[in-house]
């Protein structure tokens, strides 16, 4: 009866066709409320994609300041000098110095080194006074990475501390610690490190402001669909799904193309500086030292470049479901 | 079974209503002290002139709106203190027909009709085999590509019909389902919907549309400014032209106001003007006390 009716009807109205239905995909139906529209495919991204040059920068800079901390303290800050007294027996001394806790290794330097780093400060004009000097012994302490850290983290009492415990395995000796500047500027690098984070979490808070700024606009823009699914028996979680869907990709595909911009001056600061620590470390060696584009490459924060994009993906999904779920909340 | 129990509802303000629902810098209440109940598997007419409420209490039955005073009950479901999460569920057995279709403008009829059923998880190829057998019911089969805005006011009703019972219903609700018919296309939908009963949904439609009345006699809830003054089980009064009376003598409110349930006593006798509507019509909406 009621298909007898619709039949008549629908002949009865040639008319309507309107325009011939065009060709879609399977995929139409996978964004019922029309989101690839009301959360546009270019501010959304474009607004991430700068987010995110800024966090890989940001990145770049925070591990290049730890990598400059690091090596200084496995550096010079690690290099302890202690100074016997010139009748000890240098090696026993360097023995008892070797069991102390948090040194690394303990070396006894050669008298004719020392000599040779004294030659040019007693010059040429009485040769022989160099050996006829009585040099006191002297034993290089390199400091465990664990013990390193803690002197330059406070080098006074670690110094003071190691001064105690010298002294107790090798009498009458003196310490002398270089990590005072050395932890200065390990401190500098940490803090930089720090503003590196801060950096971080800000561009992160930014971004999900704008993400939720964008979902907002979403939902104003199909509040009647919404509310049309919510009345056909949607749940929140289902609603919450096709909204943080589209802001997560967008976002993402902001993080991708954040990073991959930032990836060529990621590079460019990254050999910069790799030409400085080569140079520091290879005192003469100086630019010449410095690695090629693959070494670079191969040294550069990967991980963390590629955690962006994921992050930003992350972010847009959860701040999505936080924002469509409040805005569901006020309905019944 | 719906079971309306002194139901005041009030736009905008969530704040519980004193009672009198004209308390001083509030909004008036849009619904008064409802109270009414409709037998599962009945059919009834939601009555009234324009502005009376219908659609109110059309969105409470739907699960849009909880009351602000009172109780709903929808399908054994209490709406003031059912979690979010019952709602959901409760939705999914009611289907509704809105005045302007509410379809979804992005996705072709198929889609459309196909939604309830894919929002309850159903298996897709049980929802292709289900939507296409329902749109050719309703002689949409050649249509189903279709977007919204190519189809015909009445092609679109037909779909929103189809996304309505989709899911076959236990409750079917419809707001002037007729609006944007001509009249042979309303008996078609009439047909569609004493059908639907017939096989045990319990149906409600809010109707202005006289012909509708005539021609399938059933109970009435008939609504006159956010009041019930008919129902199926009210003691009946002899005449039927609340809808069209003017509105009440001063005093009049509160009298009705103040029996639950019952009918004000001494209705006036028909006002003049009256649309033409036949007689019939009439004696449906009141020979069928549930």
């Amino acid at each position: 009866m009621a298909a007898d009716a619709a039949r008549s009807h629908a002949a009865g109205r040639p008319g309507d066709r309107r325009a011939p239905p065009r060709p879609r995909g399977p995929r139409r139906s996978r964004d019922p409320l029309g989101l690839r529209r009301a959360l546009a495919d270019r501010l959304l991204p474009g607004l991430v994609a700068a987010m995110a040059l800024l966090a890989a920068l940001a990145i770049a800079g925070g591990r290049t300041a730890s990598d400059l901390a690091a090596r200084w303290r496995g550096g010079v800050a690690a290099m302890v000098t202690v100074q016997l007294p010139a009748d000890a027996d240098a090696e026993h001394a360097r023995d008892a110095l070797a069991a102390l806790p948090g040194v690394a290794e303990a070396r006894v330097v050669d008298p004719a080194r020392l000599r040779a780093l004294l030659d040019p400060w007693l010059g040429e004009a009485m040769p022989g006074i160099g050996s006829a000097l009585p040099l006191p012994p002297l034993v290089e302490l390199r400091l465990a990475p664990e013990a390193a850290d803690r002197l330059a983290r406070s080098p006074a009492a670690e110094a003071a501390a190691l001064a105690g415990r010298v002294a107790a395995a090798a009498p009458g000796a003196e310490v002398e610690a270089h990590g005072l500047w050395v932890a200065r500027l390990a401190a500098l690098a940490a803090a930089l490190r720090g503003v590196a984070l801060a950096v971080l979490g800000l561009v992160a808070a930014v971004a999900a402001a704008v993400v939720g700024v964008a979902v907002r606009a979403g939902l104003a823009a199909r509040r009647e669909s919404v509310l049309v699914v919510h009345g056909l028996g949607a749940g929140d979680g289902w609603i919450a799904a096709q909204f943080s869907r589209r802001a997560a990709a967008l976002a993402g595909l902001g993080g991708l193309i954040g990073a991959a911009v930032a990836l060529p001056v990621v590079v460019f600061l990254r050999m910069l500086g790799a030409a400085l620590l080569a140079g520091g470390d290879a005192a003469t060696a100086g630019m010449a030292a410095a690695p090629g584009l693959l070494g670079v490459a191969a040294d550069l924060p990967w991980l963390a470049l590629l955690a962006v994009p994921v992050l930003a993906w992350a972010i847009g999904w959860v701040t999505a479901q936080a924002t469509v779920r409040r805005w569901l909340r006020a309905l019944p | 079974m719906l079971r309306f129990t002194g139901v005041g509802l009030r736009y905008g303000a969530p704040a519980r209503g004193s009672g009198s629902g004209f308390a001083a810098g509030s909004a008036p209440e849009a619904l008064r002290d409802l109270t009414f109940t409709l037998p599962e598997g009945s059919f009834t007419w939601l009555l009234g002139p324009s502005g009376a409420g219908k659609s109110s209490v059309l969105r409470l039955m739907h699960c849009a709106l909880r009351p602000t005073r009172g109780e709903v009950e929808i399908l054994g479901v209490p709406l003031s203190r059912a979690r979010r999460r019952d709602l959901v569920r409760l939705r999914r057995r009611i289907g509704a027909v809105h005045q302007d279709f509410r379809l979804l403008p992005q996705l072709s009829a198929f889609d459309n009709v196909a939604l309830p059923l894919r929002l309850a998880g159903r298996g897709e190829a049980a929802i292709r085999a289900e939507v296409a057998e329902l749109l050719a019911w309703v002689g949409l089969a050649a249509k189903q590509d279709a977007l919204p805005e190519e189809m015909s006011g009445g092609e679109q009703q037909r779909v929103a019909i189809a996304r309505a019972v989709i899911t076959r219903p236990t409750l079917l609700i419809a707001d002037e389902p007729t609006g944007n018919l001509d009249a042979a296309q309303a008996r078609r939908l009439l047909a569609l919907l004493i059908e639907l009963n017939r096989i045990g949904t319990t149906v409600v439609v809010a109707t202005h549309n006289e012909d509708l009345l005539a021609r399938h006699p059933a109970p009435a809830l008939r609504l006159q400014a956010g009041r019930l003054v008919e129902a199926p089980g009210m003691p009946e009064a002899g005449d039927a032209d609340w809808d069209l009376r003017m509105p009440p003598p001063p005093g009049f409110d509160a009298v009705a106001g103040g029996t639950e349930g019952g009918r004000p006593p001494a209705p006036a006798p028909a006002a003049p003007g009256r649309h033409g509507a036949g007689p019939a019509g009439h004696g449906a909406g009141l020979g069928h006390g549930a």
